[in-house]
């Protein structure tokens, strides 16, 4: 009898482990997996990048309402500017990358990984432009205006992840 | 210099730094820049529910949840030491536009008439940042991503599904602000 139940409890926590994976890279974007267990500290330089990232999105208003309602009306150049120069940077670095082999600081191969087309890109994109265009903040903004004070973006940012458990909870009915 | 640094930042110098965090993210530690996931995470972390889309182990994913931690107090320095006391410039048509809607102060990054917490009692308010949020919530977690994690990560990888999704992103941004927007801003 507790053989038994050892071996589901064996058999559920292999599953697991597999389930992890598949269930990541269903559209978690970042699914690479380093083989390096590292302290938690580690995660630092993470935030120090996020702190760069906050800097300049606030100081060049890509946090800003105005800024996006000029973008969806074709009133300025501005937003443009920025996501195309930031798409040209970084397709010239993944370019980089892949063609001199550059390894992350650890050592370790850069993994890239091909999406895949489903119908969801397409409703769920008219969905999320709907929501931009209606907050002024894409999610990278919503964290941005609530560091700048605007501490109402907390509800933003609480809606939106309401949203996100909505979606994974009607996801097997929805079209893709 | 830091003079400098308090203008509005120009384009090209936002672009490239924005740019930059991708191969910055993939160099530090085989990270994809994408920060709708942190929805997700959150999810999973508080409320997974037993739905297999949150059964994962999003303590892999803790550095994205550092990154984002990062961009709050990034902002927070850019607002405090580094900010400009100059109203926002803005295009003199959206002005007019807005002006129709109740919108006059441009004095921050974000209408004080829509970003406060009392606007959240009327109807307009509730639909522009409840609404709006859940939708950029949902939709992203639909699309696979959002603006960091297709328009920038996908479209440098040459992801096909990453420009419909971005191409997408924009019409449902066009139809909001200039068929739908100007009906909910009445309200």
């Amino acid at each position: 009898m507790e053989t038994t139940i050892i071996e589901k409890d064996k058999n559920r926590s292999i599953l697991m482990t597999d389930t992890d994976y598949e269930v990541r890279s269903l559209d978690t974007l970042c699914i690479n997996d380093s083989h390096i267990q590292h302290k938690w500290y580690h995660n630092i330089k993470y935030a120090l990048v996020g702190i760069i990232f906050g800097i300049t999105f606030t100081k060049a208003e890509v946090i800003s309402w105005f800024r996006i309602q000029e973008m969806f009306r074709l009133q300025s150049f501005h937003m443009y500017g920025i996501i195309g120069t930031a798409v040209i940077i970084a397709m010239i670095s993944v370019w980089l990358i892949k063609k001199f082999n550059i390894k992350t600081i650890y050592g370790e191969e850069i993994e890239f990984h091909p999406k895949k087309f489903n119908k969801g890109q397409i409703i769920g994109g008219l969905i999320f432009g709907f929501g931009w265009a209606m907050t002024g903040a894409c999610p990278g903004p919503i964290f941005a205006q609530i560091g700048t004070g605007a501490l109402v973006a907390i509800v933003v940012l609480l809606s939106a992840i309401a949203g996100t458990w909505t979606y994974g909870y009607f996801r097997e009915k929805l079209p893709h | 210099m830091i003079e400098l640094l308090k203008q509005p930042w120009p384009w090209y110098v936002a672009g490239a730094i924005v740019g930059l965090t991708v191969p910055a993210l993939l160099i530090l530690g085989n990270k994809h820049f994408g920060i709708s996931a942190n929805f997700r995470h959150a999810c999973a972390a508080c409320l997974p529910a037993n739905i297999k889309f949150f059964k994962y182990d999003w303590k892999k994913e803790v550095w994205n949840l550092f990154f984002v931690g990062g961009i709050i107090i990034g902002a927070f320095i850019a607002s405090h030491f580094l900010s400009n006391p100059a109203p926002i410039q803005v295009n003199p048509k959206l002005v007019e536009e807005l002006k129709d809607y109740g919108i006059n102060d441009y004095s921050k990054l974000l209408p004080s008439e829509i970003y406060n917490f009392k606007s959240l009692l009327s109807l307009r308010g509730l639909i522009l940042l409840v609404g709006g949020g859940f939708l950029v919530g949902f939709g992203a977690r639909y699309a696979g991503g959002c603006t960091s994690g297709h328009s920038i990560m996908g479209l440098s990888n040459l992801q096909k599904p990453s420009l419909i999704a971005t191409i997408s992103f924009m019409v449902g941004g066009f139809i909001m602000a200039n068929l739908l927007l100007p009906i909910i801003m009445k309200l």
